[in-house]
């Protein structure tokens, strides 16, 4: 198996091109047909006429987003895995994804957003941290994969279930029906002022994570090995925390949580770097970008003019590869 | 004696409305747009109860009226208990609500939206028909004869392009009343060259594709926030200037008041029509 493993830089510069090709998918399709080099044209060199705009103003906040998102997801997802040693942690089974919703949720509807820009993502930050250490707290340091799961799904259905109950609270009649958005995720219409207002939270959140693959290298030799080689634990937790909480509550509060991207991305490149965490990171980063690209792509070419959510993909994709992981953990427990 | 009499009178009282073609006495409406039909047409204390959305007043045009009536809220047990004679509901009212009714032995009578104008000159005349008030129907309908020939003898000339666009990116394609609004003020609905049928999405990369002249709004509902708005914060909208919005409850139900939205629609088309010439 591992002889026939595409070598590191070739899986890297794969992935690149992969993501680039379907960031240009994404600038390319849409309702609106605009032929290939009229859209680069209007891109590159327009002045304010309409195929401008759609390229300028609605399809490349959402191609951006949806390559930030993506990557963010895929690496919240491989970091989660290399730190608690668990093929089954993720930011959607972990309710890290749904806290972050009810926080932006929270933040948008008492209007809070509306007054100060900033509350949405920081709030969707908050909740996702609040996620993390609640489920790292009924988990605990070395809990198994069904504690850690079982705490995840308790807190992934009260964060949806106080989700659903701050939107049908809301006087206005439209919020009680933006439940989907926020369980599924959507990128229909996202504009720029939404890329400015997350891409520096995800950055940030990257930032804190990508320095983390040595110690994860380490960690998979077990805690005290890996203390004894010099990795400060306390110090690796808190980056894996905070990183993921500003990149996945930036994410969510700008495109509701979308599932299973963090989940099988990381699985199905870890036989491909080896299952070396420090290079699973940006493996899997890229992976993800592109796979959330390709599933956005997806929703517009099967359903046009209907804003079928992200999630309702990513998860017909990525719930059997669950019941699939579910399967061969039982297996290999036995 | 006295019993027998009370027996008689019960009899009279459960049989009259079924036997005799009078008009009925009890009617209980349970849907806004019915509502409104019914508040314009019936009689003196003819209706007894219409639907609380009657009385909200951003999507009652006679929300004053409803104010003197006593509401309902649609459920089959408080109908149940207002003794109604006729009871009026639009087919979208729930199901379950209308079929329990039926099953407890009431004369459920269904109206559907109204999708052109031609639909409400029928709903106006089934509703007089029903409520036995034949002649005011009759009159409100030449009325609205007479005030749409008005508004299409106004609408002459230049018809600039408009885009409808709702909350949640909603437009009114071909085949709905919107529409036919739209067309009758004079103006080109942008939805009808896409050939969008009924009421649907309108994604923002073809309404700004379209450039249309105008893009006509919905005012909110609530000032409490939600994401449905969003749409109108989008920046590509921005090259389009101000988005009109139209008060919504002149577009929600076909009555004699829908014409009301076209004489709004002439107006902003004027408007448009006015600065196009300065501009020049």
């Amino acid at each position: 198996m591992s002889s026939r493993a595409p070598s590191y830089p070739v899986l890297i510069g794969g992935l690149t091109v992969l993501s680039i090709l379907l960031f240009a998918a994404s600038l390319l399709i849409g309702p609106a047909a605009i032929g290939f080099w009229d859209s680069l044209a209007a891109l590159i060199a327009g002045e304010g006429e309409a195929a401008t705009l759609v390229m300028r103003e609605i399809r490349l906040p959402r191609a951006i987003l949806g390559f930030m998102i993506g990557a963010t997801l895929g690496l919240s997802g491989a970091v989660l895995q290399g730190l608690l040693r668990n093929p089954l942690a993720d930011p959607g089974l972990l309710g890290i994804s749904a806290s972050a919703s009810l926080g932006a949720v929270i933040a948008i509807y008492t209007g809070l957003s509306a007054a100060f820009a900033l509350a949405l993502p920081l709030s969707a930050l908050l909740g996702a941290v609040l996620a993390v250490l609640a489920v790292q707290a009924l988990a605990g340091a070395h809990g198994g994969n069904l504690t850690l799961i079982l705490a995840g799904v308790a807190v992934s259905s009260l964060a949806a279930a106080l989700t659903s109950l701050a939107l049908n609270l809301s006087p206005n009649p439209f919020a009680a029906l933006e439940i989907v958005f926020w369980m599924l995720g959507s990128l229909q219409d996202r504009a720029m002022t939404h890329v400015v207002l997350a891409a520096p939270f995800m950055l940030l959140g990257w930032a804190m994570l990508a320095g983390l693959g040595r110690s994860l290298d380490a960690l998979t030799l077990g805690e005290d090995a890996a203390a004894s080689l010099g990795v400060n634990l306390r110090r690796v937790r808190l980056l894996a925390v905070f990183g993921t909480a500003s990149a996945v509550g930036a994410a969510t509060s700008v495109a509701g949580a979308i599932g299973f991207i963090g989940l099988v991305v990381p699985h199905l490149l870890r036989p491909l770097v080896g299952g070396r965490p420090s290079r699973l990171l940006l493996a899997s980063a890229l992976a993800g970008g592109a796979v959330l690209l390709a599933a956005d792509v997806a929703t517009r070419v099967l359903a046009p003019g209907r804003d079928l959510k992200l999630g309702v993909l990513t998860a017909i994709v990525g719930a059997p590869f669950f019941l699939w992981l579910i399967y061969r953990t039982r297996r290999a427990m036995l | 004696m006295i019993r027998r009499g009370l027996a008689l009178f019960l009899l009279w009282s459960v049989g009259a409305p079924a036997l005799a073609f009078a008009a009925p006495e009890r009617v209980v409406s349970m849907n806004l747009c019915t509502d409104q039909l019914a508040l314009l047409i019936a009689g003196e204390g003819q209706l007894i109860s219409v639907s609380h959305l009657a009385r909200e007043q951003r999507s009652s045009v006679l929300a004053e009226q409803a104010a003197r009536v006593p509401v309902n809220h649609g459920r089959a047990e408080e109908v149940f208990l207002m003794r109604p004679d006729l009871v009026i509901a639009g087919t979208f009212t729930t199901r379950a609500t209308v079929e329990m009714l039926r099953r407890l032995g009431m004369r459920v009578e269904e109206f559907a939206p109204a999708n052109s104008f031609d639909d409400i000159r029928v709903n106006i005349r089934r509703m007089g028909a029903l409520l036995g008030r034949e002649a005011r129907a009759e009159n409100l309908v030449a009325n609205f004869n007479d005030g749409l020939a008005d508004v299409e003898a106004a609408a002459g000339g230049a018809d600039p392009l408009a885009a409808l666009y709702y909350t949640n990116s909603y437009t009114s394609g071909v085949g709905t009343l919107a529409d036919e609004i739209v067309t009758a003020s004079g103006l080109q609905n942008l939805s009808e060259r896409y050939e969008l049928q009924g009421t649907v999405k309108l994604p923002l990369e073809l309404l700004v594709m379209g450039a249309p002249d105008l893009v006509i709004g919905r005012e909110a509902f609530s000032q409490a926030p939600a994401l449905a708005r969003e749409n109108y914060q989008h920046p590509a909208l921005r090259a389009f200037g101000a988005i009109a919005e139209m008060q919504s409850k002149y577009w929600i139900c076909g009555a004699p008041f829908t014409l009301q939205a076209a004489t709004n629609l002439l107006a902003l088309r004027e408007r448009h029509l006015a600065n196009e010439t300065l501009g020049q």
